[in-house]
């Protein structure tokens, strides 16, 4: 028995879920969204950084009332081993523009917000509710969802899955596969709080600007990994995330892992004297365009972390999530407007949608990132960090050895570390892959 | 190392806010004899240190500082070696800033 009927029921409050609700709502739908947090974001991690362009496509004013923490102005990647850093840093006074490109949030307070927006557009927000199961047909239709707070079932014409990365209902009712442990990262983060003068010093900012650091080397022990650190008005947001299956390999614990990154002297000083207020802990989806499962079916849609849409390459999430699931409702308001069912059939207009988006084009380019650098980790993540690292001391120390020999040694090191066809086997791949 | 880092991972959950469940545990080990490679990899994996061995060297888990990554999940559900079911609505890890 159905107690209730929407056009369409929403299960998350994440980027994706909020999309998705948010643009059917302001289609005219009859939108039911469910969120197992007292909040939307009480259960939401990210770093984070939030990419105005695809916030723009829902909320085009978001600027003068969302909580935004400091638009980027300077990106520093660091290559570290255990005593140095060698950084590449770009940083630009173009990006102290009118409107400007990225931000970084802090996901609880900025989630409350975009719920708002959803709720204002007349969306049904629940929060505190777990939705317990996906409800199917003889036929394997879904049909609706069971939740634990309102008895009885509650059923709708299709069922967006915005349920993030562990996607439990969806691999439950065998929907898509569990992500598997060689295709996510773990992610432990801490918020650090400075007084905002401090944190402005630190990082040479001014006003609202904001500087983000990235670093791989032998802050992963060799696995495939990256720590982070982002700044937000009075707080940094510092982080270390590794695949999961490398973690298991390693027995590296992730909090070891993160109080090492912390103590590391390029990232101490930073951080010195702050107030620790929260620890997290997430996954990332890694395994890039090879793992994004069946997106549509009867009854249904999967979009953002659910999906495993993420660019790990460019460490983009929550703008592929917010695409995504803005283009799911699209779709589904399209076959609402033709007074078509929700059927595969016709639900495979958001997986055309999403492949003519930059969404698709952009994971396939990368298809083959994700097996070069989870299979080559050692190579990629602390042989070279530590080789450049030799090369910098070597080129900046001066102690009477001519320079010749210097470079020679350079090269040497390279060569014993890695051979000459493993060198040029890695440039080609890397190229290849990147393409 | 292990000892003292658990000491520590339990410092930075004291900075977390939860409501927890009494009694309800939104995950559970499955019994066993003797723990498999996937369980006795939880006791490092797990960033809130919630799983840990008792003197009968069976793995048990304690959920109040769970911080619903979904970690286990992935490692250790398809295996059977544990159910993970997310906790009822309002209750588990509240994040304040996520």
């Amino acid at each position: 028995m159905i107690d209730e009927r929407f056009d369409a029921i929403v299960v998350g409050a994440g980027m994706a879920g909020n999309a998705a609700a948010l643009t059917l709502a302001k289609r005219g739908l009859k939108v039911l969204q469910l969120e197992r947090g007292e909040y939307s974001g009480s259960k939401n991690v990210q770093g984070a950084i939030l990419y105005a362009d695809m916030l723009e496509k829902l909320v085009p004013n978001f600027r003068e009332d969302a909580p935004l923490e400091r638009h980027l102005v300077e990106q520093r990647f660091w290559m570290m081993d255990d005593n140095s850093h060698t950084g590449l840093h770009y940083r630009s006074d173009e990006f102290n523009e009118e409107r400007p490109n990225r931000y970084t949030i802090i996901r609880a307070q900025f989630d409350k917000w975009f719920s708002k927006k959803v709720q204002e557009a007349g969306a049904v927000v629940l929060c505190e509710t777990t939705v317990l199961e996906l409800l199917q047909d003889a036929y394997g239709k879904v049909i609706g969802v069971r939740s634990d707070r309102i008895s009885g079932k509650i059923g709708a014409d299709v069922v967006v899955l915005a349920e993030g990365v562990s996607g439990l209902l969806g691999t439950r009712a065998g929907l898509r596969k569990m992500p598997d442990k060689n295709n996510v990262a773990l992610a432990v983060k801490e918020m650090h709080f400075l007084p905002q003068e401090t944190l402005e010093a630190r990082f040479n900012l001014r006003g609202d600007e904001g500087a983000v650091i990235e670093a791989v080397g032998t802050i992963s022990q060799g696995m495939t990994g990256m720590g982070f650190i982002y700044t937000n008005k009075e707080s940094i947001s510092l982080g270390i995330g590794c695949l999961v299956a490398d973690f298991e390999k390693t027995g590296q614990t992730p909090y070891g892992l993160l109080e090492k990154f912390k103590q590391h002297p390029s990232v101490a000083a930073l951080i010195a004297g702050s107030e620790v207020k929260e620890y997290a802990a997430h996954l990332i989806p890694e395994g890039g365009f090879k793992a994004i499962p069946q997106l549509y079916g009867d009854g249904w849609v999967v979009v953002g972390d659910a999906a495993q849409l993420n660019n790990a390459v460019h460490r983009e999430g929550s703008n592929l999530a917010m695409t995504s699931g803005r283009l799911a409702a699209e779709a589904i308001f399209q076959i609402k407007s033709r007074r078509d069912p929700m059927t595969k059939k016709n639900l495979s207009l958001y997986k055309k949608m999403l492949d003519e988006s930059f969404v698709m084009k952009d994971l396939k380019k990368y298809r083959d990132m994700p097996d070069l650098l989870h299979i080559q980790a050692q190579n990629f993540f602390l042989t070279y960090p530590q080789l450049v690292s030799k090369a910098m001391t070597n080129f900046l120390r001066v102690d009477g050895t001519p320079k010749r020999e210097k470079e020679k040694a350079t090269f040497r090191s390279f060569l014993t570390a890695r051979s000459p066809m493993g060198l040029v086997g890695d440039a080609v791949r890397l190229a290849r892959a990147w393409r | 190392m292990s000892a003292e880092a658990a000491v520590r991972v339990e410092d930075k959950l004291y900075l977390n806010r939860y409501l927890v469940d009494s009694g309800r545990a939104h995950i559970k080990v499955r019994p066993h004899a003797k723990p498999s490679a996937e369980l006795l990899s939880l006791l490092k994996l797990c960033p809130a240190h919630c799983y840990e061995m008792n003197s009968a060297g069976q793995v048990e888990i304690a959920t109040d500082g769970c911080v619903e990554c979904g970690t286990c999940r992935i490692v250790a559900e398809p295996s059977g070696d544990i159910e993970w079911n997310y906790p009822r609505g309002g209750y588990g890890v509240l994040f304040k800033f996520g």
